[in-house]
């Protein structure tokens, strides 16, 4: 950047360039979810799945009330995005945020064509979370012994077993679920995660009835190197329409590893409004990516989402001066750049 | 794609383009120091100054101070500012061995810049270009607004070509391709890189991108896949965006080591020095830092 005087330090025109030069946050002219890559290679549509109103939540310090979160989803339902994880129903003991979980369920508006699953550790939950009225559910595993342990204190090979009881029932009623696979890039334990463990869980996960794995930078040490060795290695196992990729932005790598997945033919992204939800394993950290910066990013590429970035950006704003706190969002701060965010 | 260069030279502008877009005016020792901290990081390039006028950059009105008082190791090169002849002489005078001209993509940003159009820019810096030549000077040209200009908008990738083609041809030996506002995504990078590179030589390329919009580390992985392989950064993330108050600007040199270091791009950086080194000049900036490794890193 060359010399800048400091009369241009608080250009207008900046402003005036977000409102009428929609270029560059406008989605690109095609709006048909398509099978066959561009010629970029890239997917043509990217499915988003929005984890804010639970993984940011539930990792966000200050305890938010029960309408704030229907709100907020509410506010999400309408931005166009096709599925929103709305709570957990998990023990109020473990994770106090989430104990509202079947007001929140019963609360929200539920729009047509957006999905709305929770998480359920176990069968108690999972009965739980069906009746409060919940249509699809999520089950968590890891890639690690040790993380496992630490989280729900057992084997990877004991928390399947319960998660097999879940998606027996879960097929019996028609109710599809969700894996999410932890620590695939790296463990807050034990460092290294070898991608063939990451593959193994993933394929017992799908084999068991799961129609989608998130695999979860869970404390976002991961890079284009290794996002593409453990992708590499899942992809022998599980066909590549049934994966997603679930990046933290601790060490400022998510959008370049989830450039690297899309790449790869990855077409399901979680992301996090605001980038709602810190990292639990590095203190002052940030954890999720920013669902405005991932929304930003696919319409440059041509990529089509179904969703609206401004109206994700008010859903971010609105959630942000309820928990008085800054987005963890660069296109929300840049945009917002008055001061009121 | 997939193929990406085995080494990346990362060019370290945050004495610079950091300090030079951060509201507090540094103290020259604290601009030594920071220099001669990154010095010892194995970076091979560090931008020390601007030899512009005090009146309109007062952050670099001790260019002449900072340029004799740092230790200039061997093998590091210590490129500066130089917009005009003036500046120029004053650089060589005090030591300076390499200089770098800014031009723009954009007439409507160089109007308002320096007050002319893009072709009257590139004429003052001919007589750098000459002065250079005959003092065996390398130059370094770099291009703003390569992805978007804060009054035009859109740019166009043609346009970029042209400038980058003229400043090339002028001797400049590597065009440095400024996201000047950070708009850029990797879908218009590559789109500006495959029109640039019809004119100037990948090898001649570098990118410097500013994460103001998040998108630095994306779009410059995509240049790496395109063959660029020069990076400009700013550690700790030094220096905000002039045009968006309170948004961010330069990519951190550290979370751009920390991508290569996990692609197996040899940088020859050390990151724990590089870290302890945006630790010191954001202590005395008292700010935080813009890494996001850093950020993580400190145990609070």
């Amino acid at each position: 950047m060359g010399t800048v005087p400091s009369a241009l330090k608080h250009c207008l025109s900046y402003q005036h360039l977000l409102k009428e030069q929609l270029w560059i946050a406008e989605p690109p002219a095609a709006a048909h979810p398509a099978q066959e890559p561009q010629a970029s290679g890239l997917p043509e549509y990217i499915k988003i799945v929005e984890v804010g109103p639970r993984d940011g939540l539930q990792n966000e310090k200050v305890i938010v009330p029960t309408d704030i979160k229907i709100e907020l989803i509410n506010q999400l339902s309408k931005t166009g995005l096709p599925a929103i994880e709305v709570t957990s129903f998990v023990s109020s003991k473990w994770v106090p945020q989430m104990a509202d979980h079947k007001e929140v369920m019963r609360g929200i508006e539920r729009h047509p064509g957006v999905q709305y699953p929770v998480l359920t550790p176990n069968l108690q939950g999972f009965h739980s979370a069906i009746a409060a009225g919940a249509t699809e559910v999520s089950v968590f595993g890891a890639a690690s012994e040790s993380f496992s342990k630490m989280n729900i204190n057992c084997s990877i090979e004991e928390s399947l077993e319960k998660f097999e009881e879940v998606t027996k029932s879960a097929r019996n009623m028609n109710i599809p679920v969700r894996g999410y696979v932890s620590c695939a890039l790296g463990c807050p334990y034990e460092g290294n995660v070898v991608p063939d463990k990451v593959a193994e869980v993933s394929k017992r996960l799908y084999s068991m009835g799961c129609y989608e794995i998130s695999l979860g930078d869970t404390i976002g040490v991961g890079t284009p190197g290794s996002m593409k060795k453990m992708l590499e290695a899942v992809m022998k196992e599980i066909p590549l329409s049934a994966l997603a990729v679930h990046c933290h932005d601790t060490y400022g790598q998510a959008l370049a590893n989830i450039l690297t997945a899309i790449q790869m033919g990855v077409a399901v992204v979680d992301s996090s409004v605001a980038g709602l939800g810190g990292c639990p394993y590095a203190k002052g950290a940030t954890g999720n990516v920013a669902t405005e910066d991932v929304i930003y990013m696919l319409n440059g590429l041509g990529v089509n989402t179904g969703v609206n970035l401004y109206a994700v950006m008010e859903a971010g704003n609105f959630i942000c001066t309820a928990l008085n706190k800054k987005t963890n969002s660069k296109v929300a701060q840049a945009s917002f750049s008055t001061g009121t965010i | 794609t997939g193929g990406y260069p085995k080494r990346v030279k990362v060019v370290e502008v945050g004495p610079r383009d950091g300090l030079q877009n951060e509201k507090n005016i540094v103290p020259t020792p604290v601009k030594i120091n920071l220099i001669n901290m990154l010095s010892e990081t194995g970076l091979q390039v560090i931008e020390a100054t601007s030899f512009v006028s005090p009146k309109w950059v007062p952050q670099m009105a001790d260019h002449t101070e900072v340029m004799q008082g740092i230790n200039k190791l061997p093998g590091i090169s210590y490129p500066v500012l130089t917009p005009n002849l003036k500046g120029f002489q004053a650089a060589v005078a005090a030591g300076a061995k390499e200089v770098s001209i800014f031009g723009a993509a954009s007439e409507l940003f160089t109007k308002k810049n320096i007050n002319c159009s893009i072709e009257e820019s590139l004429e003052r810096f001919d007589e750098v270009m000459k002065a250079a030549r005959e003092a065996s000077i390398p130059v370094r040209g770099y291009v703003s607004c390569v992805l978007g200009c804060p009054y035009e908008g859109k740019i166009s990738a043609a346009k970029v070509a042209e400038v980058s083609k003229k400043m090339y041809s002028m001797g400049c030996y590597e065009i440095s391709l400024g996201d000047t506002i950070g708009v850029g995504t990797p879908g218009s990078m590559k789109e500006m890189l495959t029109v640039v590179m019809k004119e100037v030589p990948v090898g001649a390329l570098a990118v410097h991108c500013h994460d103001t919009y998040g998108q630095a580390l994306a779009n410059i992985l995509v240049a790496l896949q395109m063959g660029v392989s020069v990076v400009d950064a700013s550690v700790a993330g030094l220096g905000g965006c002039p045009y968006a108050r309170g948004a961010s600007g330069n990519v951190a040199t550290e979370d751009l080591v920390y991508m290569l270091n996990g692609m197996g791009i040899h940088s020859g950086v050390d990151l724990q020095k590089l870290m302890d080194t945006g630790t010191f000049i954001c202590n005395a900036l008292n700010r935080r830092t813009n890494s996001k490794v850093s950020q993580a890193s400190c145990r609070l």
